[in-house]
């Protein structure tokens, strides 16, 4: 029996499950941080380096969340900022120039909502990555582990292949801003969760998704092992993909519900 | 929190078609209250002036008005205009929202795109519908936008583009967010072909629509006073619990933090489209 959506965004915002730290040092071998965007600073809402995947190099993103208060206030909650996702840019570009596969986690309620955000550009960096990812000329493969807030979780998913994990969430508000804006009540966010067909089956179905990973054991070594699997075929196969570049924007060019009108 | 950002502005106009400042018309000619001077103004004096008050205010303007601001007279042959979205997520009201906004605004969808020539300069011109749904992104416009980048690409031509919006429109759901990257994707293609894109941000360009195409041009100008960002101010108020300075997300604010190239009153900006036209055809 599925769970109410709302149950759902319960599950995936739970600060017990494993952050995007977790997956990176189960995962991969010897990762090494490499910090900072080269233009403002050093975000640490977004964590990014380099490590194996097996005997692959790999270039890895995450937004990290942190699990504890002190962590997650360092985190800013997994709310990203401008220089956050320049960041992630500049390594991705990195991992074109050597030919590096891309492995992104997302995991936030949103971009870092602020001044400061907006004084350095909230929107132009999103922005940039969206139009940059589009045409990157490495494999990326996407895994939404928690929540997937919108623009900014976006930000991190123009990827050949996205993931979620079963009880991750991708949405392009969160219910209680849907709720509030479109019935003045933020209390109806249990309304707005089944009316904005936010869990991982509604996004496989909209074809948004390309796969839903199984939650079982997770946190425990073999479930990371799992998804290690998982990204080392993928990745394999989508390192021998001439085409890349093109079938991912077929990727994104098909999505959408258009009517056409006599 | 964060995800609030799609807030959309609080007024007459997202319900279809009011305007925002009373018309007063019982005596003499109508005229309308500016709500920068807070003079009244003759509505047929605005009309002469596009919609500007004398005091420099810039009211907001319907798409087809833009066009004729902007186009040639008789060179706009509009393009995928029987494009419209559905209601694939079965959002409760959605439907009757979609008929409601549709009569009320004229507008089958919250773009018009097509064709045009300014200055008899050929190009692509896509002009967003403040009075539809305060031209949010759905499936609709996000398809809309894309085919007039694929169109423009393969005629090679430069696209000009105004931008209003309060975002990602929520009741389309991801699919709705899909077409930030749908549209960006689109840009990337047109600009690596060497292509120009003239972005023309107005009030407001917020939300989803900043973060992906809107901000994607070559050339970002702005209208005096638009509100321009990705989180709405009224959300960055309750989150920061700061009071926020007046300027705050202005055009002005934003060209001096450096993420747009001009600021272009609606009296210059034919003829300074038409001057970034020529001299990126190169002659
Ligand atoms: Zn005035």
């Amino acid at each position: 029996m599925d769970q109410i959506p709302y149950a759902v965004v319960k599950l995936a915002r739970d600060n017990m499950r494993p952050t995007g730290l977790d997956y990176i040092g189960h995962i991969f071998k010897d990762f090494t941080e490499l910090h900072g965007d080269r233009r403002f600073g050093d975000d640490p809402a977004i964590v990014g380096g380099v490590a194996w995947l097996g005997d692959t190099p790999v270039t890895v993103i995450a937004i990290e969340k942190g699990h504890t208060a002190k962590e997650r206030s360092f985190r800013n909650f997994g709310a990203p900022n401008p220089e956050g996702y320049r960041k992630a840019l500049r390594l991705m570009k990195q991992a074109e120039k050597f030919g590096r596969p891309v492995v992104c986690f997302i995991d936030t309620s949103g971009a870092c909502c602020g001044i400061g955000a907006e004084e350095r550009g909230q929107g132009q960096a999103i922005a940039e990555n969206l139009m940059e990812m589009s045409t990157l000329c490495v494999p990326v493969v996407s895994i939404l582990v928690g929540e997937g807030g919108s623009g900014g979780a976006l930000a991190l998913a123009v990827a050949d292949r996205v993931w979620m994990l079963e009880n991750a969430v991708y949405s392009v508000i969160s219910p209680e801003g849907c709720a509030s804006i479109l019935w003045k009540d933020a209390k109806q966010a249990e309304t707005a969760a089944a009316s904005l067909k936010l869990t991982a089956k509604d996004a496989l179905r909209f074809g948004v998704i390309e796969r839903i990973l199984p939650e079982k054991d997770m946190g425990k070594q073999p479930f990371y092992d799992r998804i290690a699997a998982a990204l080392k075929t993928e990745l394999d196969a989508l390192s021998r993909d001439p085409d890349l570049i093109a079938k991912r924007y077929a990727r994104f060019r098909g999505l959408g519900a258009v009517e056409e009108s006599k | 929190m964060a995800f609030l950002n799609f807030l959309q502005p609080k007024n007459a106009l997202e319900e279809g078609g009011r305007t925002a400042a009373p018309i007063h018309e019982d005596a003499g000619e109508p005229e309308k209250t500016c709500p920068n001077c807070h003079k009244p103004i003759p509505l047929s004096r605005l009309w002469a002036n596009h919609l500007v008050c004398p005091c420099g205010y810039h009211f907001r303007m319907k798409a087809r008005q833009r066009i004729a601001m902007a186009a040639d007279k008789g060179t706009f042959r509009e393009l995928f205009s029987e494009l419209r979205s559905g209601n694939p997520l079965e959002f409760p009201g959605y439907g009757e929202k979609l008929d409601t906004v549709r009569s009320a605004s004229g507008e089958a969808e919250a773009v018009v795109c097509g064709t045009a020539a300014i200055g008899g300069e050929a190009c692509c011109l896509f002009v967003m519908e403040p009075y539809f749904m305060m031209g949010s992104m759905g499936s609709a416009v996000g398809e809309k936008l894309t085919r007039l980048f694929e169109y423009a690409l393969e005629h090679r031509l430069p696209v000009v583009g105004y931008a209003v919006s309060g975002g990602a429109r929520m009741q389309e759901g991801l699919l709705s967010l899909m077409q930030m990257a749908k549209t960006s994707a689109a840009v990337k293609r047109h600009s690596d072909a060497g292509l120009l894109y003239i972005a023309v941000l107005t009030d407001p360009t917020t939300g989803g629509v900043t973060a992906s195409f809107a901000m994607e041009a070559d050339i970002l100008l702005a209208e005096p006073g638009a509100t321009i960002g990705f989180a709405g101010a009224r959300v960055i108020e309750q989150t920061t619990r700061k009071t926020l300075p007046k300027e705050f997300q202005k055009a002005e604010f934003v060209l001096q933090h450096g993420f747009i190239d001009s600021i272009a009153p609606r009296s210059g900006q034919k003829a300074l489209l038409t001057r970034l036209l020529r001299l990126h055809k190169g002659g």
